[in-house]
C-alpha cells in the first residue's frame, strides 16, 4: 500500500516538473537564436564561400524557416529523444554527451565524496566543541574555501603539486593519452580499472582526478559543514538526547547513533543542491584541468554558435536538477516519517 | 538608528574578524576610487624588455608576459570588478525585492505565475545561463552586469517573497490597511523597509558571489576582453605561465580576488550577528 502510494507520488512529481523543463528548453532555444553570428557562415567552406552555398547550408540546417516553426520541430525532436546534431563534431548531440558525461559525473561524484568525507566530521566536531577555537577554526576554513574561486584554487593546486613538488601528472585530462584505456564498462575510469584489476592504470587515473576533485570539493565544503554543524547543534539540544544522557548511554553512542542520524536529514538536501550546482559549475574546473567533460564541450559549442549541443546540455542539466530534487525528497520521506513528499 | 549604530559599533569592537573585514573593504573601496592616482605605472604600457620579471622593488608584483606592471593592472582592475559586482547586485536587489514583495503581499495568480518562472530559472545551471547570455548579448561590461544580475534575481525574489509573506497579516500591516493606506504605500513604505535588514545580509554575501561569477566569465574569455585589466582575465593569462613557474602573474590577482570575496562574506556574517545573534552558524 505504501509502495503504491510512493510510486504515485513520484509519478505526479515527474509530471508536474514537465512544464519547468519545457520552459527551460524554450528559453534556451530563444537565447541561442539571439546569439550573434550565423552558424551557416561559420560552417561554410570559408570566407570565400558564395552566397548560394551559405543559402544551401541554411536550408539544410532549417534556419530559413520562421523561428516558431524551428521551435516546433525542435520540441518534437526532443520529445522523441533526438537532440540534434553538433556541427562542430559532426555527431549526434546525444552521442557526444553520452561520451563526455561519464567524465563529468566521475569528477563531480568524486568531489562530492571528498567534500562529504571531510565536511561532516568537521561539522560534528564544530558542533561538539561549539564556541571554542576548534569551532572558530572550522568556520574560518569553510569561509576560506567558499571565497576561493575554483579557477584560482585549481591553479594553486597545480602550482604546488605539479610544479613545486612534482607529485601530480600534467594537468591535461582524465588519463595520459599514451596510457592504455580500460574496457568501457561503466565509463567511470576508476571503477573500470578496478573491475579489471589494473591497479597501475587505476593509480594513473586517480592521480589525474584527485586535483580537480579537491578543487571542487574545497568550494562546496562550507555549505555541507555549516549545515552539519547547525543541525547537529539543534539535535543535541533536543529532549531525546537529554533522555539518552540521563539513562547513562555512552557519549559516543549518543553522538554517532542517535544525534547524527537525525542531524543528517537536512544535510542530504544541501548535498543534493550542491551536486546539481557542481555539475553545472564544472566548466571552470574542466577548463583549468583540460577535463574532457560535458561542460567544456558546451563552452566550445557556445563560442562557435553551435546551437544543438548547448541546448542539449542545458536540458540535460535541468533534468538532472529535477531528478536530484526528487531523489532528495524521497530520501527525506524514507528517513523522516513525519515528512510527506507530496 | 542611533541604537543600531551603537549596536553595530559594539559588534565590530567585540568581533575583531568583522572589524578587519570592514577595514579591508574600506581599503579596497579607497583603492578603487583613487585608482588613477595611485597606480605606479600605466596598466596598458607594454615593454617587452622587462617581460616576466619576478616581484622586485620597482615592480612589487612583478611584470607580465608583455612587460606590464602587475600591481598597476590589479589596481586598475579593482575599480572595474567592484563596479561590476555592485551594479549587478543593485539591479537584482531592486528588481527582485520589488517583484518578491508584490508577490508575497498580493499572492494569488500573480504569485503562482512568478513562482513558476522562478522555478524555471532555478532549474538552469546558473553559471551556464550567464555564459549563454553574455555570448548572446555580446562581449561587454554591461552584458556581464546584466547576466550576473539575472542569475542572482531568483534568490532575491524568493527571499523578499518569503519575508513579506510572513508579515502581510501582522498587526501593524492590518492597522495600515484599516487606516486606508494604498497597497503600493503599504509595500513600499512599510514592508520593504521592514525586510531591508534581512536583505542587507543577503546583499553582502551576494556581492562576493557576483565578483566570483563575473571574474569566472572573463576567465573563460566571455565578457571583458584583454587587454582591459580585470582580475579574471589576469588569472586566465597568468594560468599559461603557472606550469613554467611564473606564479606571480596569476597569484596576485587571484589573491586579491579571494580577499575581496572573503571580506564581503565576513561582513555578511557579521551583519547577520547584528541582526539576529541566534542564527549564528
Amino acid at each position: 500500500m505504501r509502495a503504491a502510494h510512493l510510486l504515485r507520488l513520484i509519478f505526479w512529481r515527474l509530471v508536474s516538473s514537465i512544464p519547468a523543463l519545457i520552459g527551460v528548453v524554450v528559453i534556451t532555444f530563444i537565447l541561442m537564436r539571439v546569439l550573434p553570428g550565423d552558424p551557416a557562415v561559420f560552417f561554410s567552406s570559408g570566407p570565400t564561400a558564395g552566397q548560394e552555398e551559405i543559402e544551401n547550408l541554411r536550408r539544410q540546417m532549417g534556419l530559413d524557416k520562421p523561428m516558431y516553426v524551428q521551435l516546433g520541430i525542435y520540441l518534437k525532436d526532443v520529445a522523441s529523444g533526438n537532440l540534434g546534431r553538433s556541427i562542430l563534431t559532426g555527431q549526434a548531440v546525444t552521442k557526444d554527451i553520452a561520451q563526455r558525461l561519464p567524465a563529468s559525473l566521475e569528477l563531480t561524484l568524486t568531489a562530492l565524496l571528498i567534500a562529504i568525507v571531510v565536511s561532516i566530521p568537521l561539522g560534528i566536531l564544530a558542533a561538539l566543541r561549539s564556541g571554542t577555537w576548534i569551532d572558530h577554526l572550522v568556520r574560518f576554513l569553510c569561509t576560506l574555501g567558499v571565497c576561493m574561486p575554483t579557477f584560482v584554487s585549481g591553479l594553486v593546486l597545480i602550482f604546488i603539486f605539479y610544479f613545486v613538488l612534482g607529485w601530480a601528472p600534467d594537468p591535461t585530462g582524465r588519463i595520459d593519452i599514451f596510457a592504455a584505456q580500460p574496457p568501457n564498462i561503466t565509463g567511470f575510469l576508476l571503477i573500470d580499472f578496478a573491475l579489471t584489476g589494473n591497479w597501475s592504470g587505476w593509480w594513473a587515473a586517480f592521480s589525474q582526478i584527485i586535483l580537480p576533485a579537491c578543487t571542487m570539493a574545497l568550494f562546496v565544503l562550507a555549505p555541507l559543514a555549516r549545515m552539519t554543524r547547525a543541525s547537529m547543534l539543534a539535535v543535541l539540544r533536543s529532549e531525546f538526547i537529554r533522555t539518552a544522557r540521563s539513562i547513562g548511554m555512552s557519549e559516543w553512542r549518543i553522538t554517532i547513533v542517535y544525534a547524527l542520524r537525525n542531524a543528517l536529514i537536512p544535510v542530504i538536501t544541501i548535498a543534493g543542491i550542491v551536486f546539481s550546482t557542481m555539475l553545472g559549475a564544472n566548466v571552470l574546473v574542466e577548463k583549468v584541468f583540460s577535463w574532457p567533460g560535458v561542460a567544456s564541450y558546451t563552452l566550445d559549442a557556445l563560442v562557435a554558435s553551435d546551437y544543438a549541443p548547448v541546448q542539449g546540455f542545458v536540458l540535460l542539466m535541468a533534468t538532472i536538477f529535477v531528478m536530484v530534487n526528487l531523489i532528495v525528497d524521497i530520501l527525506y520521506g524514507l528517513m523522516d516519517p513525519r515528512m510527506s513528499i507530496g | 538608528m542611533k541604537t543600531a549604530l551603537a549596536h553595530a559599533w559594539w559588534v565590530v569592537r567585540s568581533n575583531p574578524v568583522t572589524a578587519a573585514a570592514v577595514g579591508g573593504l574600506s581599503l579596497l573601496a579607497a583603492i578603487a576610487l583613487a585608482a588613477p592616482w595611485i597606480m605606479p605605472f600605466d596598466p596598458y604600457a607594454t615593454n617587452v624588455a622587462i617581460a616576466l620579471q619576478r616581484p622586485s622593488a620597482a615592480h612589487w608584483f612583478g611584470t607580465d608576459q608583455l612587460g606590464r606592471d602587475v600591481l598597476s593592472r590589479i589596481i586598475a582592475a579593482t575599480r572595474l570588478d567592484l563596479a561590476i559586482a555592485a551594479s549587478a547586485v543593485a539591479i537584482s536587489f531592486a528588481v527582485g525585492a520589488l517583484i518578491g514583495a508584490v508577490c508575497g503581499y498580493i499572492g494569488g495568480r500573480l504569485d503562482r505565475a512568478v513562482g513558476r518562472a522562478v522555478d524555471v530559472l532555478m532549474a538552469f545551471p546558473l553559471f551556464v545561463l550567464a555564459m549563454a547570455m553574455v555570448a548572446a548579448l555580446g562581449n561587454s561590461v554591461e552584458n556581464i552586469v546584466i547576466a550576473t544580475a539575472v542569475i542572482n534575481l531568483p534568490f532575491y525574489i524568493r527571499f523578499a517573497r518569503a519575508e513579506v509573506n510572513v508579515r502581510r497579516d501582522a498587526g501593524w500591516v492590518e492597522a495600515a490597511r484599516a487606516g486606508g493606506e494604498t497597497q503600493i504605500a503599504i509595500i513600499t513604505k512599510l514592508l520593504l523597509p521592514n525586510i531591508m535588514p534581512a536583505m542587507v545580509v543577503q546583499i553582502s554575501l551576494n556581492l562576493g558571489w557576483a565578483i566570483i561569477n563575473a571574474a569566472g566569465l572573463s576567465f573563460l574569455g566571455l565578457g571583458v576582453k584583454s587587454p582591459t585589466p580585470e582580475w579574471g582575465i589576469m588569472v586566465a593569462e597568468g594560468a599559461r605561465f603557472i606550469t613554467s613557474g611564473q606564479w606571480w602573474l596569476a597569484a596576485f590577482p587571484g589573491l586579491i580576488l579571494m580577499l575581496t570575496v572573503l571580506f564581503f562574506n565576513l561582513v555578511g556574517d557579521g551583519l547577520r550577528d547584528i541582526l539576529d545573534p541566534r542564527t549564528r552558524t
